[in-house]
Formats: structure tokens, C-alpha cells, sequence
């Protein structure tokens, strides 16, 4: 479904909207305290930026050093092509006598497990990786006061990306998901655990998307939320427009690589921003999420281009494209258009249009064109 | 100093009353003025909407144009900022072209914060996002309207936050839009402003059609224009060390000039245009050719 199509039901809740839009500035308010009293809090991003950067530029090496690790205490690697497979290997690793706990994270999500929280009496657990460390093959997950140590099976689930190369790494990391994401100097009860566990990791559209120079940057992420908390959009629409996969800003650039640009949802979700840039301006791992939308909107456009049938906007924007050209084709057109607007306005505004512009007119006017464009004017005065 | 306007398309077309500021107000500074007719559009539109080709040719074109040339100005930041920072992505052979923002062009490069302007209204002013993300303009529109004679300026509350106009997503994604604007509008009726103020008119088409559907009374005008109110007739032409310390000269007048207009009356900011004497766009003066919001 397109963005916009889900969205419409979503922005008909004011009081999910009134909870959203004050949650969403507690939590500016708590970033901006750990944030702004924090000197070196640029210089931190600028590191952690570089970490991940190199970290996905070698990400083979870094995932065979991780495979090996956890072999070496006793666990073992499994690969997950996509969701079906990830869910697969993990039923088949889990008893099939008791409903397993679950740890949630966003890979979870992701692939669409759900299930309680882990109890005294579960018999086996699935836990969603906050990041892993290659180098001593260790799981990571914030906020566990209960530790990672559960009876019975223990699966952990992670995407390829969520690989760290070394603890000196991770540091930099954790203080920059904690003060982007809890607004704290450090997430209470980081817990780890090394070996001794069943690791399934996922691809399901990663490779795809570290293929494009110009979108691989969005596997930066280290999943703080900071862009939902800054996004005008994300705010008013919460998750569920972002369909299936992460939501706000760096869903709106990671679906679509991962799903393609073809189908209404990943076709729609690179539009659906204004390009206002705060997501990037809070990022801890400085990813550009809006130079990477123009990105992804080219793709989006390039895709329809061989239609035999061009849609209507691809006419609108090539007839401009070619008006504005050349100076005489603009001057014309300039002057055919404000003639138009003007006929379609009463008392100097326009009410209604017709076409893709209704949309405009819906629930704003637009000012009809002057008699006399500043070129004209300048004519004039000379 | 000889300083090229760039108008931009939206401008030209639909809000020449902001380019007319322009000129006025740095010719009053004592500058000259140049203005190409054969500039046309910096491809901001196309390169947002995912037609980068046809940006890029665009930008191609603009940059030619304008080469040569040592001090451009614009008073749109989305514009100033597509040049600025889309150029060199498109082609970095395109990098470099010396277009300033209006508010950047007068804080720092002709190093004045008092035009001389008076403008005798409630204001609040809108950071577009553009403005404060892109260029990061900072302060410096504000500085200039705080010394505008007689204007009161009102804070704006959360005034970060994207007015929901976005290009094409106004119209792609009309309904999040509307939910923005009617959310920015709440805001600037908080501050009891009569006026609401920014650096750009793709910004301000938005909110001064949302204000005006409603019929809100509060208008949309462009930063250009109140900072050209009430300014004499163009002075002579002074060299560039005293441009940088222009405090500017009292309005002609301490009454701005009152109309009333029928859309059906001849177009007054036609006929004014090349008349000196105070420009007072307000409240009692329709911006362009926006009407009043009370206008029957």
C-alpha cells in the first residue's frame, strides 16, 4: 500500500497523535540535555560514523572472524537468506514441546517473531542482538537488568550489519546510541554474553543495499530511534504507513532498497518526507537520510521511464524540464500559465484545480499570478 | 558592489513583489544591480522530485549563466541551498557558484544588520528548513528584524519544525502536509503575530495559502519585503566600505502608505512599482497577489 494511502486513517487518531508528538518531544528534550553539555559529542559522531563505515566496507571479513569466534566457545553460525528462511532455522532450532521467550529488537520485527518476555519457566529463548562483537564472538543487548542467561535453548537473531569489530569499537558506539537514543551518558545494564548460543544471521535485502554506493549508508545504523524523534512526519503518521520493516525516516530509505522501488510502498515511502533534514542533523552516525530520499526518488523515477505510457507527473516535470530550458520557451510559458491562473482565480485566489494540483487546493489556496512577473517589471524600469 | 539577482522561477512568476524588494533594498544600500532575463530555473523542483537529469541540465544551464559573475543573491534559502549543495552532487564540476542567500548576502558580505527599514506590525518569524538546516542562516534574519524600525517580533513556538510544504509532498502526501501546516498555523496564532515571515516564498506559498483558506487574517510575507519597507528612493551610489556600515536612512514618511484594493482594480503594485516613497506590505496591503484573508 502507498504511504500516503496508510497514512490517511493513522492521521484521523488526535489522541495518538497528541501521545506521539509529546513523547516524541520528551525525548528531544532528554537528547538535547545529554547531547548539548557533552563537548565532545561531534567529534564522537564523526568516530562513530568512520567505525561503521569501515566496519560495513569489510563487513565479509569482520562476519567470518564473528562465525569464528562463536564457534571457538561452543555455538554455531546459521545464515539466513531472508525472513521465511530466519524463521525456518529457528523453529528448527527451538523444542518443539514449549513456546520459546522473546527479546525483541528490530530484527525480530523484521521478521515477524513475537512472543513474551522470558520467565523463570521458559524453557527456551530468542533473543534479538543489540550488536555483536567479531572479535571475542560476544552478544550485546541494552537494558537487560536480567542478563542474557536463560534455560534452555538460546537463539540469537541479528542482521549482518549488526557486526561490531572490536570493544574499543563498541564503546564509541553504545555512549552514541545512549545519548542519541535514551538521552543518557550510558543505557543501564548493558548486558553481553559470549559463545554458547545459536546465531542466525540475516540478510534479507542487505546485500542488495550495500551494492549501492549511494544507499549502503543507511546500514550505518545503529538503531537509537533519534530520526523518529526529530521527524514532523514520522510524528504524525506513527510506524504503521511504513509498513512492514523499520519505520520513520531510515525505514523510508531502507524499504524501498531492500524491497525494491517498483511496488506502491517502496515507490512511495522515498516521498515521504519534506526533506526538512533534521533526521540527519541528530543522526549519531551522521547518515544523510535526505540526500539518500533524492537518491532513492531518482531510482523511483528511472524505474517508470521505459513505460510506454508516461504517468501524468513525468509529462508535467518533462514539459518544464524543456520550457525552462531556454529563455524564450520559459518567457512563454510564464506568461500562458499566469493567463490560465489568473482566469482560474475569484478575488485573487485560486480555489480549485484541476489534476494533480487539486491535491494542492484541497485545504490551501494559491495566490493567482500577477499581471506583471518581475522580468516584466525589470523591462519595464530599464 | 555589482550584484547579480537571481529571482528564481517561483518568484518571477508568482511573488515579484519579493524581487522587487531586492532590488530596492540593495540599491538603497547603494549597490548595483543586475538582473539576467536569461536565468530561468536552478532545477531544485526537479532534483527533489527525482528527475536528476533534468536537474542536472538545469543546473548546467544556470551555472553558465551566471559564471562570471562575483556576488549572486537570492532571497530563496531552498534555491541558495540546491546550488550549494546539490550542484556539487549532480557534477562536481558544478561546484562553487558564489549565490548567497539575501540574509547571508547582507549580514555577511555587506556587513549590515539595519537597512533602514520600518515596518509597524506584529511578526513572527519562520525558520524554513532550508534556512536552518541547509544553510544554516542561524540568527542572521533575525538580527536584521530586530532592527526594523517598529516591528514587534514574536517567538515563534517549536519553530524547527518543517511547515509540511516540501515540494511535491504537499501534494504526494497532501493529507501529512495539511496535518503540518494546520499544526505550524496553531502555533503562529499563538503568538498573536499579524505577519508571518521567512526566506522563501516555496515556503511561504504554503503557509499563506493554508492561512489564507482559513481566512486566518494573519499574511505570509516574504523577509525581503518588510526589510524594503519604508525605505527612500534609491540613494547614490556609495562605495562598498560605507555599504558596510549603512545604518540607513528614516522612511520618507512614518505613515505607510494605506490601500484598499478590488481585485477587480488595476494592479496597484504595478502601477507603484517604479514610484518612490514608502512600500509598506502588511497586513492592510495584500502580499503579491495573495488577497486579504478578509477579502469578501
Amino acid at each position: 500500500m502507498r504511504f500516503s494511502d496508510a497514512a490517511r486513517p493513522e492521521l484521523g487518531d488526535p489522541g495518538a497523535r497528541r501521545r506521539r508528538r509529546r513523547a516524541a518531544a520528551e525525548a528531544r528534550a532528554r537528547r538535547a540535555d545529554a547531547v548539548g553539555g557533552f563537548p565532545a559529542w561531534e567529534a564522537l559522531r564523526e568516530a562513530g560514523a568512520a567505525i561503521r563505515e569501515r566496519t560495513l566496507r569489510e563487513l565479509g571479513a569482520h562476519l567470518e572472524t564473528l562465525e569464528a569466534a562463536v564457534e571457538e566457545e561452543g555455538g554455531h553460525v546459521h545464515w539466513a537468506r531472508d525472513a521465511a528462511e530466519a524463521r525456518r532455522i529457528i523453529g528448527g532450532l527451538l523444542p518443539d514441546d514449549a513456546p520459546a521467550a522473546l527479546v525483541r529488537s528490530d530484527v525480530t520485527d523484521e521478521i515477524g517473531l513475537d512472543g513474551a518476555e522470558p520467565g523463570p519457566h521458559s524453557k527456551a529463548a530468542v533473543v534479538g542482538a543489540g550488536f555483536l562483537v567479531a572479535e571475542t564472538g560476544t552478544l550485546v543487548v541494552a537494558d537487560r537488568g536480567d542478563g542474557l542467561t536463560f534455560p534452555g535453548t538460546l537463539v540469537v537473531v541479528a542482521g549482518i550489519e549488526d557486526v561490531v569489530p572490536d570493544w574499543t569499537d563498541l564503546e564509541v558506539l553504545l555512549q552514541l546510541v545512549s545519548r542519541a537514543g535514551a538521552g543518557v551518558p550510558m543505557r543501564p545494564a548493558i548486558a553481553t554474553l559470549t559463545g554458547d548460543f545459536a546465531l542466525v544471521l540475516l540478510d534479507n535485502g542487505r546485500t542488495t543495499v550495500l551494492a549501492d554506493p549511494d544507499g549502503r549508508a543507511a546500514l550505518r545504523c545503529v538503531h537509537c530511534s533519534a530520526c523518529g524523534d526529530v521527524c514532523p512526519v514520522f510524528q504524525r503518521t506513527g510506524p504503521r504507513p511504513y509498513g512492514p520493516g523499520r519505520a520513520g525516516p531510515i525505514g523510508a530509505v531502507l524499504t524501498p532498497q531492500i524491497r525494491g522501488v517498483e511496488a506502491p510502498l517502496g515507490a512511495s515511502l522515498p516521498f515521504a518526507s519534506t526533506l526538512c533534514g533534521a533526521c540527519a542533523d541528530v543522526c549519531p552516525v551522521k547518515i544523510d537520510i535526505p540526500a539518500m530520499l533524492v537518491h532513492l526518488r531518482g531510482r523511483v523515477v528511472d524505474a517508470r521511464r521505459g513505460r510506454p505510457v508516461p504517468p501524468p507527473e513525468m509529462l508535467l516535470m518533462r514539459g518544464l524540464a524543456w520550457s525552462m530550458g531556454d529563455q524564450r520557451r520559459y518567457e512563454h510559458t510564464l506568461v500562458r500559465r499566469a493567463r490560465w491562473g489568473r482566469l482560474l482565480a475569484r478575488d485573487g485566489r485560486i480555489r480549485r484545480l484541476p489534476g494533480l494540483f487539486g491535491k494542492w487546493t484541497d485545504a490551501r489556496d494559491l495566490p493567482a499570478p500577477p499581471r506583471q512577473s518581475f522580468r516584466a517589471w525589470w523591462r519595464r524600469r530599464r | 558592489m555589482r550584484i547579480a539577482v537571481f529571482v528564481t522561477c517561483w518568484g518571477d512568476a508568482l511573488f515579484p513583489a519579493t524581487g522587487r524588494a531586492v532590488v530596492r533594498l540593495l540599491e538603497h544600500l547603494g549597490h548595483e544591480v543586475v538582473f539576467d532575463p536569461a536565468q530561468t530555473c536552478c532545477g531544485h523542483m526537479h532534483w527533489t522530485a527525482g528527475y536528476h537529469p533534468e536537474a542536472t541540465a538545469l543546473a548546467r544551464r544556470l551555472t553558465e549563466m551566471f559564471t562570471g559573475h562575483e556576488l549572486i543573491v537570492t532571497p530563496s534559502a531552498s534555491c541558495a541551498a540546491t546550488v550549494r549543495t546539490a550542484y556539487p552532487r549532480m557534477d562536481p564540476a558544478l561546484a562553487g557558484l558564489p549565490v548567497y542567500e539575501l540574509s547571508e548576502l547582507l549580514v555577511d558580505v555587506l556587513g549590515v544588520t539595519d537597512v533602514g527599514a520600518r515596518y509597524p506590525h506584529r511578526v513572527t518569524y519562520q525558520p524554513t528548513c532550508h534556512s536552518l538546516r541547509a544553510l544554516g542562516l542561524g540568527d542572521r534574519p533575525l538580527r536584521l528584524l530586530r532592527a526594523v524600525r517598529d516591528l514587534e517580533l514574536a517567538d515563534l513556538p517549536e519553530a524547527g519544525e518543517c511547515c509540511g510544504f516540501g515540494g511535491a509532498f504537499a501534494m504526494k502526501n497532501a493529507d501529512t502536509s495539511v496535518a503540518m501546516v494546520a499544526d505550524k498555523i496553531a502555533r503562529i496564532h499563538e503568538t498573536g503575530a499579524e505577519v508571518v515571515c521567512a526566506a522563501d516564498d516555496s515556503c511561504l506559498t504554503h503557509l499563506g495559502g493554508a492561512l489564507s483558506r482559513l481566512r486566518s487574517g494573519v499574511r505570509a510575507v516574504h523577509l525581503a519585503e518588510i526589510l524594503a519597507s519604508g525605505l527612500g528612493p534609491a540613494e547614490p551610489a556609495r562605495t562598498p566600505d560605507d555599504a558596510g556600515r549603512t545604518t540607513g536612512t528614516a522612511p520618507r514618511s512614518d505613515t505607510p502608505r494605506r490601500e484598499t484594493r478590488r481585485s477587480d482594480a488595476p494592479r496597484s503594485d504595478v502601477l507603484r512599482s517604479d514610484a518612490p516613497g514608502p512600500d509598506v506590505p502588511g497586513p492592510d496591503k495584500p502580499r503579491s497577489d495573495v488577497p486579504r484573508s478578509d477579502a469578501p
